[in-house]
């Protein structure tokens, strides 16, 4: 579908909190059958960018477009598949009754039982949970509880997965098959994914990126454009080249005030409470990321 | 290749199974009401209440010895009995219905459930139904087992109909999962959840002229009263006792519940918001 539009545009994206501005006018765009990671750290609006683009966040305004749609159209409930950073399942049901009763919302009527039926085992198999499917979810550790929550979303045939942190707190092996699994999704189904973490040893594994920090974007491109614009070896050494880039830039003209904004991205808003990361970068030369969470050792492709 | 493309070794454990064959993308727009999802919520919302044992006990169990409490209290009065026993026959389903649906819409709120279904093609309607529907099934139960007991083991008298009073009972039970639900927008804890329980049924309980005739009260709680929703469970009970049919003030008492009980539901979902700060 060539013409298609993106599967997300954003045009002078804002969001507010109480009355404090979240999202600062960000524009970007998710092209579609890709993943799209969406890094940086806690706290810097990522959970808000996607709940803005699920539409379940309040007070949005500029232009945000999901799948040709405004965000949070009621046409768009089924196509999204979402999963929040928390887990959101039933603990008093089982991770088999849980999907069924989302699969029940998503595809209802007694006609579909047997589609739904195939879905739900299809849905446990791709999180690995056959062996629990009969377990109360309230019973599993974390990291199965947000592979329940995991399934959820990917019951149907979203056209668009937006998950919220999905590795965070799974080990290694873990990690790497769920990652295995949404390159799976996306170049089999041409599903789009746009998944946030911040660790940044997992961007490495996403076709584009987009790199927030404090309520703006700080860079939208692929692992590689980024490693060779910075000169940087890794992406977080990639985005630390980034932070620092732009809060000189931001430094510069303010040399006669005191109290200038080390905050590229949100110029208005001071962040006392973030300190600004130290300015010699890692050594270009040292990987600081644990060697058995190096992804690139995998790329075989 | 180049170190560009993103991993994806893609080995055995992670290939997708192909989607299911057939499968529609339903992209329609969701109805005001679905029968399939709303019957779908209330059997989930049972079977959630199916793995607590406990709970399910408690709920048809306390009415019950309640009852047989009070029958014995009032051992030398059996005409007192009657009335407070009619009364109670109302008011218990009330009460648990408000507990039960008030704890848990505020575990849908707080697990992340209920964000997830309202990102989902679930009706705010279908939400609402589905609970009502469940916790108006185990109210049939509770309401039938009382009733039952009250009135051919206990030897409460009743002039008219058991049917009117386990009517009346379920539209109480209805009146109750309204509130509960109302109130769980308000509430951020399960304390405070369970606080609002003597904070909107007990004054409704000491207005309702179940102690005393409401027309013996000092005429501004009388008013007051009449403004409660419980009075007039409390007089539609009160009406099946002393009559032999239906009355025009039972049908008055009993549409005026049932009228509460919509109104607050509509409220409740007015409470349930798919965008939150």
């Amino acid at each position: 579908m060539p013409l298609s539009p993106p599967a997300v545009r954003a045009e002078g994206l804002t969001v507010v909190r109480g009355t404090r501005s979240v999202l600062h006018g960000l524009d970007f765009t998710v092209p579609r059958g890709q993943i799209t990671g969406l890094l940086g750290p806690s706290g810097c609006g990522k959970s808000t960018l996607m709940r803005a683009t699920v539409g379940t966040q309040a007070k949005v305004s500029g232009t945000l477009e999901v799948l040709g749609l405004p965000a949070g159209d009621a046409a768009l409930r089924s196509r999204i598949g979402y999963v929040t950073q928390a887990p959101s399942v039933y603990d008093d049901l089982t991770v088999r009754q849980n999907l069924g009763y989302f699969a029940a919302i998503l595809d209802p009527g007694r006609a579909a039982s047997e589609r739904r039926h195939a879905d739900v085992t299809r849905v446990i198999d791709d999180v690995d949970l056959a062996s629990h499917a009969d377990s109360l979810a309230g019973n599993l550790s974390g990291g199965q509880r947000s592979r329940v929550s995991l399934a959820v979303a990917l019951l149907g045939t979203p056209e668009l997965l937006v998950l919220d942190e999905p590795t965070v707190g799974l080990d290694p092996v873990l990690r790497r098959d769920l990652w295995n699994l949404f390159h799976a999704i996306a170049e089999q189904r041409g599903t789009t994914l746009l998944i946030s973490s911040h660790v940044m040893d997992e961007a490495e594994r996403c076709h584009r990126l987009l790199l927030m920090r404090e309520g703006g974007i700080l860079a939208d491109d692929t692992p590689d454009a980024l490693r060779e614009r910075t000169g940087a070896d890794t992406v977080e050494a990639a985005f630390l080249h980034l932070v620092d880039e732009a809060a000189e830039a931001a430094h510069r003209p303010a040399t006669t005030t005191t109290t200038a904004p080390r905050n590229p991205a949100a110029p208005e808003l001071p962040a006392p409470d973030s300190p600004v990361p130290s300015p010699e970068p890692p050594a270009t030369g040292t990987d600081p990321r644990p060697a058995g969470a190096h992804p690139r050792e995998e790329t075989a492709r | 290749m180049s170190p560009t493309a993103p991993t994806s070794p893609t080995p055995p454990t992670a290939a997708v199974s192909p989607g299911v064959p057939g499968q529609a993308a339903p992209a329609s727009r969701p109805s005001a009401l679905d029968f399939s999802r709303t019957t779908a919520t209330a059997a989930r919302a049972l079977r959630q209440l199916r793995h607590d044992p406990r709970t399910i006990a408690l709920m048809i169990l306390v009415p019950c010895v309640m009852l047989v409490l009070l029958r014995y209290v009032f051992d030398g009065s059996p005409r007192t009995f009657d009335s407070i026993g009619a009364s109670l026959l109302g008011i218990f389903p009330l009460i648990t219905m408000f507990l039960v649906t008030s704890i848990a819409t505020l575990r849908e709120r707080t697990s992340g459930t209920l964000e997830r279904l309202l990102a989902m093609p679930l009706g705010k309607g279908d939400l609402i139904a589905g609970y009502a529907l469940a916790f108006g099934a185990l109210a049939i139960i509770q309401s039938a087992l009382a009733t039952g007991l009250a009135v051919w083991l206990l030897g409460l008298d009743v002039t008219g109909s058991p049917w009117l009073l386990l009517l009346v009972a379920l539209l109480d039970a209805l009146l109750g999962t309204a509130l509960g639900l109302f109130v769980s927008a308000f509430a951020a804890s399960e304390f405070q959840a369970v606080q609002f329980m003597p904070a909107v049924i007990f004054p409704q309980l000491l207005l309702c002229g179940l102690f005393t005739p409401r027309s013996d009260m000092h005429p501004v709680l009388e008013a007051i009263s009449d403004v409660l929703p419980m009075s007039y469970a409390v007089d539609a009970m009160n009406e099946v006792l002393k009559h032999t049919d239906m009355t025009a003030t039972f049908v008055r008492d009993a549409l005026i519940v049932a009228g509460s009980a919509l109104l607050v539901l509509g409220l409740g979902a007015a409470t349930l918001r798919r965008r939150t700060p």
